[in-house]
């Protein structure tokens, strides 16, 4: 549904996409993540067509955006970050407005709209002029217009920043309501909506993806290893020492009373290190597997980027 | 089409909504009737012979008019610059040309409501004389040719920033620019002063005044239209790569 290859944007001499390739098939909803200013609102504004590549291509529903634009613009939603609106304008009219703009038949713009006011529950501010709602109301009326002419694919971008934790659950399963019908692009630095919204993401740091993977393998990816951490009665080093023998075993750690085993993400030495302990004649208490949070993933591989590239 | 009328209509819209439009058609209306009732009132006794042409012949009249166009269009484009709005117009299945032109007969469809109520004036004169429809209607065209290609000039200077000061400020110098244009070329050797002045409106506009229906003003004014509103086009596309 949304293709892109080879993607670079230079403002002025500074780049701010850095050949970026990537896809979203259709019915996904990828999390695009990243620190402030690494490039997210640039790319989102590149597949909507606002701006236009230094360099690269991007293909959204089939439909290249250099090339034939305006069909490739018709089969996007977008919200922009700053949720642009006319507050002299009331929350029907402009819906109004902009689902002709996108070319919704004029005998169907009315249903159309009040159905949108009904799915982003603006009902009791349908006539209300913009310029008097409140942030939150602002958003959902962003959502509203980005979703009106029933798009295929729906670039996000920080859909929930600004509004408060009630609103913002709502937003979030709006967005997955929506995702289940189309394909979804959402940006955020709000790292717990991404395990709650995405199936996959999308990490970008200085205009560079640093990582892309469905979200339960990126931890794996950090480490380029699993983790179990293991609690046991025992003498510490013996237990230690046995854990040590397994084959595959790479690393073992004692904190805060637990052991830490790591081992290749290819194998599952479990039920092997289950079998050491038992029957070394130590009582096994517990045994869990340890996901990395999505907050270590993202701060070892935007901060190691970082030091990279002091580095060089 | 179907694109163009409907940001034409919002546009037209949102300047009912705005203080600007009510504040320049008062001053438009106002102004007129100054320039109306000065002369009318050296003139009180013979108004038979007269027409619109003692106020839309006025340079003063003129200029006012110019800026007044310049401070309708400021907000534009430059407005929805600076809203992020230009975000949703830019990304919508709309050619750059549609924005222009229904941001352009917006303001042109504002302009004409003004001119309306200055239709008043006439009146008052077929009421109590006896004047020649013609130079009246041909008036009415000069000076709507001049506020429509000011417009545009405006449209242009709104469409290269985001702010509506500077937007004003450079869509009346433009305009004026035009306009002194007549004055350089009057101190120009004759060839030269003549090229000069092909391009300044000061020296169409007296033609229609007089009642001459010119078509060399007609395209010369379309041409400055065409070519301003060509400008903002490309200004927005421009800013696709910035």
């Amino acid at each position: 549904m949304i293709e892109v290859k080879g993607l670079t944007k230079y403002y002025g001499k500074r780049v701010a996409v850095d050949n970026i390739s990537f896809q979203v098939g259709k019915g996904e909803i990828v999390g695009f993540l990243g620190p402030n200013a690494a490039g997210k609102t640039t790319t989102m504004r590149i597949l909507t067509g606002y701006l236009l590549p230094t360099r690269g291509a991007v293909t959204v529903a089939g439909h290249d955006m250099l090339s034939h634009s305006l069909e490739a613009r018709r089969s996007i939603g977008y919200l922009p970050e700053a949720v642009p609106l006319y507050t002299d304008m009331t929350v029907r009219g402009y819906l109004d407005f902009l689902a002709r703009l996108r070319g919704v038949a004029g005998e169907r713009v009315k249903a159309r709209v009040d159905e949108v006011i009904e799915t982003c529950h603006l009902q009791e501010y349908a006539d209300t002029y913009i310029g008097r709602l409140s942030r939150g109301y602002r958003q959902r009326v962003g959502m509203g217009q980005a979703i009106v002419h029933e798009p295929e694919v729906l670039i996000l971008d920080e859909p929930t920043i600004g509004i408060d934790p009630i609103q913002v659950a709502a937003t979030r399963q709006l967005i997955k309501d929506l995702g289940k019908e189309r394909t979804v692009l959402v940006s955020t630095h709000v790292l717990p909506e991404v395990s709650v919204i995405c199936e996959r993401v999308i990490i970008i740091n200085r205009g560079k993806i640093v990582a892309e993977d469905r979200i339960e393998n990126l931890s794996a990816i950090v480490s380029g290893s699993k983790r179990v951490r293991l609690e046991a009665q025992g003498p510490v080093k013996k237990i230690a020492e046995r854990l040590h023998q397994i084959k595959g075993v790479t690393r073992v750690a004692y904190e805060e009373e637990r052991f830490i085993i790591e081992y290749p993400s290819g194998l599952d030495l479990r039920s092997k290190i289950t079998e050491a302990v038992v029957q070394g004649g130590f009582t096994l208490l517990s045994l869990e597997t340890v996901e990395l949070s999505l907050e270590d993933v993202f701060l070892k591989l935007t901060v190691d980027e970082e030091g990279a590239e002091e580095s060089e | 089409m179907r694109h163009i009328l409907t940001i034409g209509g919002r546009e037209f819209r949102s300047y009912l909504a705005s203080p600007i439009a009510y504040v320049v058609t008062a001053f438009f209306v106002v102004g007129t009737w100054f320039f109306f009732l000065q002369y009318d009132a050296t003139l009180a006794v013979t108004l038979t012979q007269t027409s619109m042409g003692g106020v839309f012949g006025n340079m003063f009249y003129d200029l006012i008019i110019i800026l007044l166009m310049a401070v309708l269009t400021m907000r534009a484009i430059a407005e929805e610059r600076k809203m992020g709005t230009i975000e949703l117009l830019l990304t919508s299945p709309v050619r750059d040309s549609e924005v222009v032109i229904g941001k352009y007969l917006g303001a042109v469809g504002v302009m004409a409501v003004m001119l309306a109520f200055t239709v008043y004036f006439p009146i008052m004169l077929v009421v109590y004389g006896d004047p020649d429809p013609g130079p009246i209607f041909s008036a009415y065209l000069g000076l709507f040719l001049l506020c429509s290609s000011a417009l545009a000039v405006g449209i242009f200077a709104s469409a290269l920033t985001s702010n509506q000061v500077f937007a004003a400020v450079v869509g009346g110098g433009i305009m004026l620019a035009l306009w002194f244009l007549g004055s350089v070329a009057a101190q120009l050797p004759t060839a030269a002063g003549t090229v000069v002045a092909y391009f300044s409106p000061s020296g169409y506009l007296p033609q229609f005044v007089r009642g001459v229906i010119d078509t060399r003003g007609i395209v010369y004014f379309l041409t400055v239209t065409v070519l301003f509103l060509f400008l903002a086009v490309r200004s927005l596309e421009n800013s696709r790569w910035s």
